[in-house]
């Protein structure tokens, strides 16, 4: 199996606090690979790392033979042109419209003429479910929307890699579903590697090829759907099966804590 | 240690707002004109009304305010002098800038401080757009062009307030007046206060893209860095001001 990225050692801080310690993993290419992990374990932090927004204190990452880690911004921008980003409020531009946020990419990167770029916009639109909403201006637009005039946008340059922060954060079940949706579809007819980043376990059973679970800034799964439905690992069975974490005392401890016991 | 850091960010956002604005189009990667433009409406046309307005005003009350010395001493006519002078040199450049402060150095600290919070600016990035090139450059462009632009504005209204009071309330003689300013004014006058006021349009920038730069959290960050911003940039354009001011003095 090929991998489109590869992480190894990967050690992040923000300030002295250590984020993500250590972490080892691949990302296969052509399929959807789903990041896993509870709020607040780093998840959107290793996102950051993946499309160079964030240089890690140590460790490489790995993509086409690359390492972005040590790349400068100039050698970043031609990585960047090879991948789409949908962040988790979508990101849309406030002031401009629809189609010229999804021109956005075309026009910086391409010699394309207006006209074309037209077109391709409306495409992209179409594939989105969009088409009609060229002239809208984001503050018109619905949360669902939004983030498929995103993903309209990150996929103007139809890039090989495909990154996804919580598509489903915010939106109700069903637009949530289409959501997924569209991201099989972008799997199953364009061949983009995909990578998202979740904790919805509804959204992770429909699109996931691959799991990579967190856990306070460690990997510890990494491997099939199928694996990670079998594993025996309490941690993952806690968050597949929705558990609390246990509490650290009774309420009779508390009693006692205060009774000065 | 943190002022450190302050001042290592803000020359790094210096550097490469002029690398994109003067090195880069002679490399090729052009400045965003129909943005700039947008921009010079925005923060130029846009203020001439305020701008005139206050400096009509400022012309009036420097009128008055000598004249009550003047007078004493019998030389009234020197009020044209003292109105000429003080607006090209030093009133017309602080006041359009000052205004400007208020009204786009603030618009810049809020605009690109909430797409900061928004994740727009990320999101630029990661379209390989670089977000000094995408947004500060076109606001450099504007206020280093209108800034001056509106200084001339403020310099002959500001006159022309002065002019208005003389010839009425103090019953100078217009054509007296007017001779008295043209003697009174150098070319170097007008050309000094237009060199301040460029070199205010590009601080007024760089403080409200700084301040919007920094914010990390949410919508109650962005105020507060906009607040900061008006402060900040008041502050350096009257510090600048004493340098000048002085660098002038000795020089010219
Ligand atoms: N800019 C930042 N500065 C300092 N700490 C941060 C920053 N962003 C996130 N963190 C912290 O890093 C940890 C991981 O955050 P994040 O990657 O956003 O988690 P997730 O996306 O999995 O919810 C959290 O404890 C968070 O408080
Ligand atoms: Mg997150």
């Amino acid at each position: 199996m090929e991998n489109a990225i590869e992480v190894r050692n990967l050690i992040t801080h923000y300030g002295d606090r250590e984020i993500l310690k250590n972490l080892s993993f691949s990302i296969p290419k052509g399929k959807t690979t789903v990041i896993l992990g509870g709020s607040g374990c780093g998840k959107s932090t290793l996102l950051k790392h993946l499309i160079g927004l964030l240089k890690p204190t140590s460790g490489s990452i790995l993509m086409n033979g690359k390492d972005i880690a040590i790349l400068d911004e100039a050698e970043l921008d031609e990585v960047r042109k090879k991948t789409g980003v949908l962040f988790q409020g979508a990101a849309l531009l406030n002031s401009m419209s629809i189609a010229e946020n999804v021109a956005l990419p075309v026009a910086e990167h391409t010699k394309l003429n207006e006209s074309t770029i037209q077109i391709m916009v409306r495409m992209k639109l179409d594939l989105v479910g969009l088409s009609g909403f060229e002239n809208y201006y984001p503050s018109q637009l619905s949360g669902g929307m939004k983030k498929r005039a995103g993903l309209a946008r990150a996929i103007a340059l139809d890039p090989e890699l495909l990154f996804f922060d919580e598509p489903s954060a915010g939106l109700d079940p069903v637009t949530a579903a289409g959501l997924d949706e569209l991201i099989l579809k972008l799997r199953n007819v364009f061949k983009m590697t995909i990578v998202v980043v979740t904790h919805e376990l509804p959204s992770v059973f429909m699109i996931a090829d691959y799991v990579i679970m967190l856990d306070i800034g460690e990997v510890i799964f990494s491997g099939t759907i199928d694996e990670l439905k079998a594993s025996d690992n309490p941690r993952i069975r806690m968050f597949l099966e929705r558990r609390p974490e246990k509490e650290a005392f009774s309420p009779d401890d508390y009693f006692r804590i205060i009774a000065g016991d | 240690m943190t002022f450190l850091k302050d001042i290592n960010d803000a020359s790094k956002l210096i550097n490469e707002t002029f690398y994109w604005a003067f090195v880069s189009p002679f490399k090729g990667r052009g400045i965003r004109v129909r943005a700039s433009i947008s921009e010079m409406v925005k923060a130029g046309y846009n203020s001439v009304p305020i701008v005139a307005v206050i400096s009509f005003f400022i012309g009036v009350i420097l009128a008055l305010q000598s004249a009550y010395q003047l007078k004493r001493v019998g030389a009234l006519i020197y009020v044209a002098n003292l109105v000429g002078v003080s607006i090209t040199r030093e009133l017309g450049p602080i006041i359009t800038a000052i205004i400007v402060s208020g009204r786009s150095g603030s618009a810049y600290a809020a605009e690109i401080g909430s797409m900061k919070a928004a994740e727009e600016i990320d999101a630029l990035k990661t379209m390989g757009i670089n977000p000094v090139r995408f947004l500060v450059v076109p606001k450099l462009m504007a206020l280093m062009i209108m800034l001056p632009v509106l200084t001339i504005i403020a310099d002959v209204v500001g006159i022309f307030g002065g002019f208005l009071l003389s010839t009425t309330v103090l019953e100078i003689h217009p054509y007296s007046y007017f001779q008295q300013t043209v003697n009174a004014l150098l070319v170097k006058d007008i050309i000094t206060g237009l060199v301040k006021a460029w070199a205010f349009g590009v601080i007024i920038t760089i403080v409200g893209a700084y301040q919007g730069f920094k914010v990390e959290g949410g919508a109650e960050e962005v105020g507060r860095r906009t607040t900061a911003s008006v402060v900040a940039s008041i502050f350096l354009v009257i510090v600048f001001d004493l340098f000048f001011t002085a660098l002038f003095y000795y020089f010219t």
